[in-house]
């Protein structure tokens, strides 16, 4: 099962030649139904500058525009065991609480899913540790399954605007270099804008990502421009330049900094003047603890935050936060970071997650 | 539900004030709340367990027992504990006896090498120190390129031999550097290394080498304040893979409680040295162990209070302000300047929510309105140059354009206007040398906190005078009581 998303069409040749290139996917196949009969490729994008994105209702995929499956990742073997000190079984079951204490699920959430294991081993009669485990595996894959965890990319309102975001250090343009890349693998044309004017040679270093993805950047024109103005030429040389997806990388910023907090939601302001945006990511590093909820409430008031991108979990992290963020918060997790390579990433998925912390 | 540690103590110990004394439950009980308080603060568990075991130990003798205030007293050992474990004195940077001083730094991705190391040379350069930045960064693209815009703004020479995005050797730029230093006269060689894992085996024998070839005084460990439990098994791959001298610990200036100061302390046995506060190349302190206790007890931070308006109120700006009010020149632009300034310090909450007892008055606090300085600032905004300079030419038809100007109404300028007057006439006051007095402005800053519990709307005045007051006061005070070392400057506070 791979990943959905519409594409603009593009001469056939285009879409097939990445292919090769893409590492080690479970399934590396781009499908290309025509759902639609065709029409003129470029008609409805081309006039759209001042435009405001049409209004229209039932924005079902317009003809012009292909299905694409993107193929699938498995990060599971990134993620290291939580079991390799403790010893799983009916004895130590209040150990649990400990482990996914050190997981950083935090201590709420800790006594809560050992308070359920608890429960249902009871009822089913679990006793060994392989069913207890099967037990833990299943009630964080239940209580991870959401059905909006795929990117945002299928409403066909083109260009796909993913805004992205998240403190200092969480390795946010390292996600989108990723993105980038492979996005543009499976034939879509990708631009970056380099929001991200603040820190010294931020825009070199998101340069170099879209130099090795193949995909447009837009650069700030002056040193310390506003980011908002420079996300928003973004808008204008995706429209112009009719990109599928465009990608706003951000200046790392605190959560309590209030000034730092008005000028994302000023960039998302000006975005939605030309564009609708289509997915706010939110990068948290797995090795954060408890201020990672923290984190994600104060951005998802600001900018809105439509998902998470969960990074560095090649660590020995678990990134246990993630369950407290997707559960109270109810932001789903999409994107898993698991190394500094192009290619090191994968889409969230729940049950691999589990199997990964009780294996 | 309660929000820091002081509040669930105060909550577990309601019911026992008709006792006076605490039994053993009573002090399990507390010591729950203490663990919890501290989990939630990214200490690490293991840590948590030795912890709360020694504090029992103190608690359950004859301590406890005699205490007045129950609680308070199980705060403050919990407190002294706290402290011990992070190391109790503030240590220094060690130099090497000859040759040039050479830091390494080391930790994980994003923890914040690159810019720690351009403030860590820019203030050994303000501490007449020669250092230079070697890039030995050469994985992470363009950190080469990072490093030498921060050097750059440091006034610092850079040493990168390579263009980095994963070209080079990093042992042997090390070396040369090394080399290159003594040749040039150097005293402080700071080496920025890449982010690493603890796991990565390759990068750590890496990172060993670099150690070998370098031969640090100094192997500062850098650590996110944010990172979690996570932060006790890093900081023993780093302890064990490369060997640490010391940690710095980053990004301070965020809300994390940072509990892994006290994961690392405990786990390494090693001091933090320096605290990075923020982005700016100043944002960079040394570490005061008391100071990071009652963060993560989240007992308020009356000390980094007094030091944050020190820091935003700078001493020329300050001393040029007092100028004014002692020749009665203060003018509602200056007013609209304090009022920036304070702003600068962050969120009139977060602020306020940094003074003890700040818990208790969380619902007061939430109700805060932070647009009324900004609406403030729109009157002031609104005014003529003449206005702003002389208040005292408003009259009505002025004030109603103001506040048709501003969006607000006449009743809201008035009332500025008012407040303005009382400010003024209160510094002029403290101006004319009744500043002595105001050593007690560590105290009195609670009491405008205290006012807050009643709410109501002149309360809220209350707050902007404090800004437009304490800036110098403040600093006074704290000069007075001997926290902080006389000149605010970044050099002489280290006491190096």
């Amino acid at each position: 099962m791979g990943f959905l998303f519409w594409k603009k069409k593009d001469k056939p040749e285009e879409v097939v030649t990445p292919e090769v290139e893409v590492p080690a996917p479970k399934k590396k196949l781009f499908s290309k139904p025509k759902p639609q009969p065709k029409v003129e490729p470029t008609a409805v994008v081309e006039p759209a500058i001042e435009v405001i994105p049409e209004p229209v209702v039932e924005v079902i995929p317009e003809p012009e525009k292909v299905e694409v499956v993107l193929p699938k990742r498995s990060f599971a073997k990134g993620i290291k065991s939580l079991f390799t000190r403790v010893k799983f079984d009916p004895e130590n079951l209040d150990e649990l609480e400990d482990v996914l204490i050190q997981a950083d699920f935090g201590v709420d959430a800790s006594e809560q899913i050992v308070a359920e294991v608890k429960a249902r081993a009871k009822k089913s009669g679990a006793e060994t540790e392989t069913e207890l485990k099967a037990i833990l595996a299943e009630l964080i894959t239940e209580n991870l399954t959401r059905t909006d965890r795929e990117l945002n990319l299928s409403s066909g309102q083109l260009p796909y605007v993913v805004l992205v975001v998240g403190v200092n250090g969480v390795g946010k343009t390292t996600t989108i270099g990723k993105l980038a890349k492979y996005l543009s693998e499976a034939g879509s044309n990708v631009v970056i804008a380099a929001a991200d004017t603040f820190r010294a040679a931020a825009v070199e270093q998101i340069a170099t990502w879209a130099e090795r993805s193949g995909a447009t950047l837009v650069r700030p024109k002056s040193e310390g421009q506003d980011p908002a103005s420079v996300a928003f030429e973004g808008t204008e040389v995706a429209i112009a330049s009719q990109a599928d997806v465009l990608i706003i990388d951000t200046a790392g910023r605190l959560q309590n900094k209030v000034d730092l907090m008005n000028e994302l939601d000023k960039i998302r302001r000006v975005v939605e003047k030309n564009c609708v945006i289509a997915e706010v990511l939110l990068v948290i590093d797995a090795t954060t603890g408890q201020n990672g909820m923290v984190q994600a409430k104060a951005f998802a008031e600001v900018a809105k935050v439509t998902g998470v991108a969960l990074t560095k979990l090649d660590g020995t992290a678990k990134g246990g936060i993630v369950y407290s963020i997707q559960r109270e918060l109810g932001i789903p997790v999409k994107l898993v970071g698991v190394g500094e390579g192009i290619a090191d990433f994968a889409f969230f998925e729940a049950s691999e997650f589990a199997r990964g912390l009780v294996s | 539900m309660f929000g820091n540690l002081s509040d669930r103590l105060v909550e577990t110990f309601k019911n026992l004030r008709s006792k006076g004394k605490l039994s053993a439950a009573d002090i399990d009980a507390t010591l729950r709340e203490i663990r919890r308080a501290l989990l939630e603060a990214d200490v690490a568990l293991e840590v948590v367990k030795t912890f709360v075991g020694a504090i029992r130990e103190r608690a359950l003798g004859d301590e406890v027992n005699k205490a007045l205030n129950p609680a308070q007293q199980v705060v403050q050992i919990v407190n002294e504990e706290l402290v011990q474990i992070l190391g109790g004195q503030q240590r220094k940077l060690t130099f090497a006896k000859t040759g040039p001083t050479v830091i390494m730094l080391a930790g994980l991705q994003g923890s914040g090498k690159t810019t720690l190391a351009g403030k860590l040379a820019k203030w050994l350069k303000d501490q007449g120190q020669t250092p230079v930045l070697v890039a030995a960064d050469l994985q992470r693209p363009n950190a080469v390129n990072q490093l030498q815009v921060v050097g750059e703004r440091a006034g610092v020479e850079v040493f990168a031999p390579e263009p980095g995005n994963g070209k080079g050797d990093p042992v042997k730029v090390s070396k040369d550097a090394i080399k290159f230093a003594e040749k040039k006269q150097f005293s402080v060689v700071i080496v920025d290394t890449a982010g690493r894992l603890g796991i990565d085996e390759e990068l750590m024998s890496q990172a060993r080498d670099i150690r070998k070839a370098v031969d640090p005084d100094e192997v500062l460990f850098v650590i996110d304040s944010m990172i979690g439990q996570d932060a006790v098994n890093v900081a023993k791959a780093f302890e064990d893979g490369v060997g640490i001298t010391g940690v710095v610990l980053t990004k301070l200036d965020g809300d994390a409680r940072g509990g892994a100061a006290l994961s690392v302390s405990s786990v390494t046995g090693k001091p933090i040295i320096f605290a990075s506060t923020g982005e700016g190349l100043d944002a960079f302190e040394p570490f005061y162990p008391d100071r990071m206790a009652s963060r993560i007890l989240d007992m308020g931070d009356i000390l980094t209070l007094i030091e944050q308006a020190q820091k935003q109120f700078d001493d020329v700006e300050a001393a040029k302000m007092a100028d004014k009010i002692a020749k009665n020149e203060f003018t509602l632009e200056d007013f609209l300047e304090q009022m920036q300034q304070l702003k600068k310090m962050g969120s009139m909450k977060d602020l306020l929510a940094k003074l003890p007892g700040a818990g208790q008055m969380k619902n007061q606090l939430e109700n805060f309105d932070e647009k009324e300085i900004d609406r403030t600032e729109a009157i002031i905004r609104s005014m003529t140059p003449v206005e702003r300079r002389q208040p005292k030419v408003l009259n009505g038809s002025r004030r109603l354009r103001i506040a048709k100007g501003s969006g607000t109404t006449v009743t809201e300028v008035n009332s500025l206007v008012n407040r303005f007057e009382q400010a003024a006439k209160m510094m002029k006051t403290m101006a004319k040398g009744a500043m002595p007095q105001m050593g007690g402005a560590m105290p009195g800053m609670p009491n405008i906190g205290g006012g807050y519990v009643g709410g109501g709307k002149s309360k809220k005045n209350d707050k902007k005078k404090k800004g437009s007051k304490s800036g110098n006061p403040a600093k006074r005070a704290a000069e007075n009581l001997g926290i902080v070392p006389s000149q605010g400057g970044s050099g002489s506070s280290f006491g190096l």
